[in-house]
């Protein structure tokens, strides 16, 4: 079985995001980039996966759809451990272009499995898998908590919003992850990261693809306001507020 | 602009968001001159049905549960596709949810259609049709432009104000003429969702700290997030303290969580617990110390005796809840 | 001159990063409180590779040039000095001696199984009466023909009881003085090997230092690390790579408090305004900057020597001195702009300016390192 992990690569979760004065793009200097927490969580279980002894999972690479600059990153999934990287060079306008772009490398290189986080930590899109499923015309599974593999089969938990199916399927399929699919990403040890340098990074170039969105412009939120106190005495203010003003309720 | 939405419902009833997206729908096709349609899946009761028409709705195409049992999030996009061509629709909506993030991305593949999730308001302009969304998780705003004809759009939660617009709602049976492929997996283990809320999957989140001066003051919290159906969450001296559990403290040293809403309750706001929770969109403070550092972190706050206050507003809280 | 790090060594710094905040974090606090040694840090950064990082691969080392050490130094001990110095003494002491001194035999017997970090080493120097003065040691090596047959005793031994190999430094010829010394890799289960108890410490607290005592204990003469009365020699040199490590180490204490009092100074507020606003603040903070990325230059530079084959003895001590009196200053100034909050232990920095005072102190005190200087400068 081959896995192949689609990879995003975002701004640090703790950056402060900050975008360029005409507001139409992100400032970009100064971000350290990593790779989406949720994809690196993808990686890591099936990394786990394959590790295990008489695995039936034989290759799992990663992808990124980008330029150049995201190399170092995509060297990181290397480092922890997939046997070969994708990036097809283009920068993708939204979704459905980066789903078109990856569709062909899965059709290219013959990919049992394909698995993506379920969001990504900058647009918050979380797209791509189902987009991608739907132009292979492959099953696809969303919210996915749990996974593992057998010879020609994998067995999933589903996360539905109320309750938790666990499913038996066959290859291809995409699977769209969630949290809680594996405990921590992995530190790539030294030799890792020394051997990165010698497996294959792969630059694809891209086929032609429309998209149908793009981003135009940007807006930073309201800064942070001043505690509204509320009286003791009245705490269904706070529940009206929690309801009709900050709308969590 | 003719909407369709999909009304999804828990065992035949719908729930609040799809209200809210029926009454968003509404507001847009109201906006932009046209009807809003609604996919109804399996067979809810008439009343229920009545509902929609109430928020707005004008027309309810009702189909059979696409894919028999399992969920299968090819059939589903068929059959919302399918519809949407039906209904002459050029705005596909959803509610967030796991159902809809299984099944928007693939409908606008099949409609060629811009796609956008997390929208928050009605679109700033049509022509050309531009829409604000959140992203960076919470950090910022994105004004998304679509450039196709067709739109699929899911809706983010608590963004729109419910609001009755009764309409007259007619019924129509549907059966889409397409070849679904079997689903090809079986759903062998079905486990209703029960217990206790995982605190980092959480988007509510309430938090106690010494100001509850004892682990067996710990019930009117429990009541708390019981109203809420929100997780449980301890400063490090409670942990401590040993009045709660180890794997319940949010700090620095404990776990980082990003809720929508955190309830800070008798809990100080040392700088340590503030990097614990400075993602949450909504801090809500109540401790009775006016000086305490939470209350520059918090969005809401209350000065006042926890004992007193909680439980009047978990009574408040339940009240909304079952309204 | 190339200012720029490399990308694997951008990784590597963010491995020992990531590490340090994920794991050394969570129970820091713990073991410095109860003096807990860190076997299961020790054995996972093995894993990563961070127990032989500059070793050669042939012998399991990672293969990692001096500036990726000094990154990843610093980066553990901003977090957590007790187990970096587990990490130096490992790396830059019993690694590098018998890598750059051994047999082959010894570097297939020692030096495989410590690189990869299933052995961890000691390095013994220090004795009761000669801390600072390794010239006249009082632990005896006697030449027994097949075997030399130690007696006395070491002190302020890191690792003492969890290293399995001890690199000792003992006298066999006392007439030679320094030159009759000798280098011995010993097994630490050795008979006649007794250890003094854990030292109640006030920084450092969860590596575990020891005296160790010698009866008549046999080593081996294959043993011996470089020819009879290599020893000094063997020592000082290995020493200059010591005093990196632990320059940066104090680089990395300095730095830890520094980013600490940043933060700290961002979020609490005085006199209606957050304290950085405050000048007596930002310019403390300056400070602490300028005189930190001093130290890092010095650490990098001296890395830089070591790895283009060029003396750096001086180099190294510079570093060390530099590093030590500002980490020591930096932490005492970070608790300062913490006030009451630096000095509880929850936030960390008191701990740090208790690790501070040893980086003053061993692998050569500040003084020493001013009299190798101060030796070089009229040497010439």
């Amino acid at each position: 079985m081959k896995i192949l992990v689609c990879m995003s690569v975002v701004p640090d979760t703790t950056t402060q995001i900050r975008f360029k004065p005409d507001m139409n793009s992100m400032e970009t200097t100064g971000i350290q980039w990593i790779i989406n927490p949720w994809d690196e969580l993808a990686l890591t279980r099936a990394l786990e996966i394959r590790e295990q002894p008489d695995s039936v999972v034989t290759q799992v690479s990663v992808v990124h759809i980008g330029l150049k600059d995201a190399d170092p990153v995509i060297q990181k999934a290397l480092a922890v451990g997939a046997d070969s990287a994708y990036r097809v060079n283009v920068a993708a306008a939204g979704a459905m272009e980066v789903a078109c772009q990856l569709s062909e490398v899965v059709k290219k290189e013959h990919f049992d499995l394909v698995i993506t986080g379920h969001d990504s930590a900058d647009y918050n899109g979380s797209a791509v898998g189902e987009m991608l499923a739907e132009l292979l015309d492959w099953t696809s599974f969303s919210s996915i908590s749990s996974f593992s593999a057998a010879r020609d089969s994998i067995t999933i938990e589903r996360e539905m919003d109320s309750r938790t199916e666990t499913i038996i399927a066959h290859p291809p399929c995409v699977l769209t992850i969630q949290k809680g699919i594996a405990k921590d990403p992995r530190i790539p040890s030294l030799r890792g990261i020394m051997g990165a340098r010698s497996k294959p990074l792969l630059q694809l170039e891209p086929i032609p693809c429309t998209g149908t969105s793009a981003y135009v412009k940007f807006e930073n939120p309201a800064p942070r306001s001043k505690c509204r106190m509320i009286d003791p005495a009245n705490p269904e203010e706070l529940v009206e507020l929690l309801r009709n003003e900050a709308n969590v309720l | 602009m003719s909407v369709l939405i999909y009304a999804n419902h828990d065992a035949g009833k719908f729930s609040k968001s799809v209200l809210e997206l029926a009454s968003y729908a509404f507001a847009l096709a109201n906006q932009t001159g046209g009807q809003v349609t609604a996919l109804v899946t399996g067979n809810p009761a008439g009343s229920e049905l009545d509902k929609l028409g109430k928020y707005g709705v004008a027309k309810i195409l009702l189909t059979p549960e696409p894919g028999g049992r399992a969920f299968d999030n090819r059939a589903y996009a068929a059959f919302m596709a399918s519809a949407a061509q039906a209904s002459g629709a050029s705005c596909v909506l959803f509610s967030d949810g796991s159902i809809s993030r299984a099944v928007a991305p693939r409908v606008a593949v099949r409609l060629q259609a811009g796609y956008v999730a997390g929208v928050i308001g009605l679109p700033d302009s049509i022509e050309p049709f531009k829409i604000r969304r959140s992203v960076f998780t919470g950090k910022a705003y994105g004004f998304v432009e679509i450039t196709s004809p067709v739109k699929v759009m899911i809706l983010a939660r608590n963004s729109w104000q419910i609001a009755e617009n009764p309409v007259t709602c007619t019924v129509e049976n549907f059966v889409p003429e397409i070849a679904v492929p079997a689903a090809g997996f079986e759903v062998v283990k079905v486990e209703e969702q029960t217990g206790a809320i995982r605190l980092q999957d959480a988007e509510v989140v309430v938090s106690g700290g010494r100001g509850l001066k004892s682990g067996d003051n710990w019930k009117i919290l429990e009541e708390l997030a019981g109203s809420l159906g929100a997780a449980m969450a301890c400063s490090r001296p409670v942990a401590d303290e040993g009045w709660r559990p180890h794997q319940e403290h949010v700090g620095q040293t404990g776990k980082v969580i990003a809720p929508n809403l955190y309830f800070a309750c008798g809990i100080s706001g040392a700088i340590q617990h503030i990097g614990g929770i400075s993602s949450s969109r909504v801090i809500v403070a109540i401790n009775k110390d006016p000086e305490a550092p939470i209350f520059q972190f918090a969005r809401y706050g209350i000065v006042g005796d926890l004992f007193q206050v909680l439980p009047v507003l978990t009574q408040a809280i339940k009240k909304l809840k079952s309204e | 001159m190339n200012f720029e790090l490399t990308e694997e060594q951008k990784m590597i710094q963010q491995a020992a990063r990531d590490y340090a905040n994920r794991e050394l974090i969570l129970d820091v606090l713990e073991r410095d409180a109860n003096s807990i040694y860190p076997a299961k840090h020790v054995k996972a950064l093995a894993d990563l590779g961070f127990m032989g990082m500059m070793v050669d691969p042939k012998y399991d080392g990672s293969g990692m040039d001096t500036i990726s050490y000094v990154l990843a130094m610093e980066e553990l001990s901003k977090v957590d000095a007790s187990v970096s110095v587990i990490v130096s003494v490992n790396n830059s002491l019993v690694c590098y001696g018998i890598e750059a001194f051994g047999t082959e035999e010894q570097k297939e017997k020692y030096l495989k199984p410590l690189a990869r970090g299933e052995m961890i080493g000691a390095f013994l120097l220090s004795e009761p009466e000669a801390g600072s003065d390794a010239t006249s040691q009082h632990t005896t090596a006697e030449d027994m023909g097949d075997h030399y047959l130690v007696n006395g005793t070491k002190n302020w031994i890191t690792n003492g009881n969890s290293a399995s190999v001890y690199i000792l430094i003992a006298q066999t010829h006392p007439e030679l003085k320094h030159k009759g010394i000798n280098a011995l890799i010993v097994d630490r289960h050795s008979p006649g090997i007794t250890l003094g108890p854990h030292e109640d410490k006030m920084g450092m607290r969860s590596s575990d230092t020891h005296s160790v005592m010698f009866t008549d204990v046999k080593v081996p003469k294959e043993n011996r690390i470089g020819a009879d009365g290599f020893g000094f020699k063997m020592a000082m040199m290995t020493l200059e790579g010591g005093r990196l490590g632990i320059a940066s180490q104090a680089l990395g204490i300095a730095s830890g408090a520094y980013e600490r009092a940043v933060k700290y100074s961002k979020e609490r507020k005085a006199f209606g305004t957050e304290i950085f606003h405050h000048q007596s603040v930002a310019f403390k903070l300056a400070e602490m900057y300028t005189r930190i990325e001093c130290g890092r230059l010095l650490c990098f530079h001296a890395a830089w020597l070591k790895d283009n084959h060029q003396p750096f003895g001086v180099a190294s001590a510079m570093a060390k001195y530099h590093c030590a009196e500002t980490a020591m200053w930096v932490t005492t100034e970070a608790v300062q702009i913490h006030g009451g909050y630096g000095y509880v232990k929850e936030y960390h920095v008191e701990r740090l300016m208790r690790e501070a005072k040893l980086t003053q102190i061993y692998e050569g005190t500040s003084e020493i390192q001013k009299l190798i200087i101060s030796r070089d400068i009229f040497s010439h």
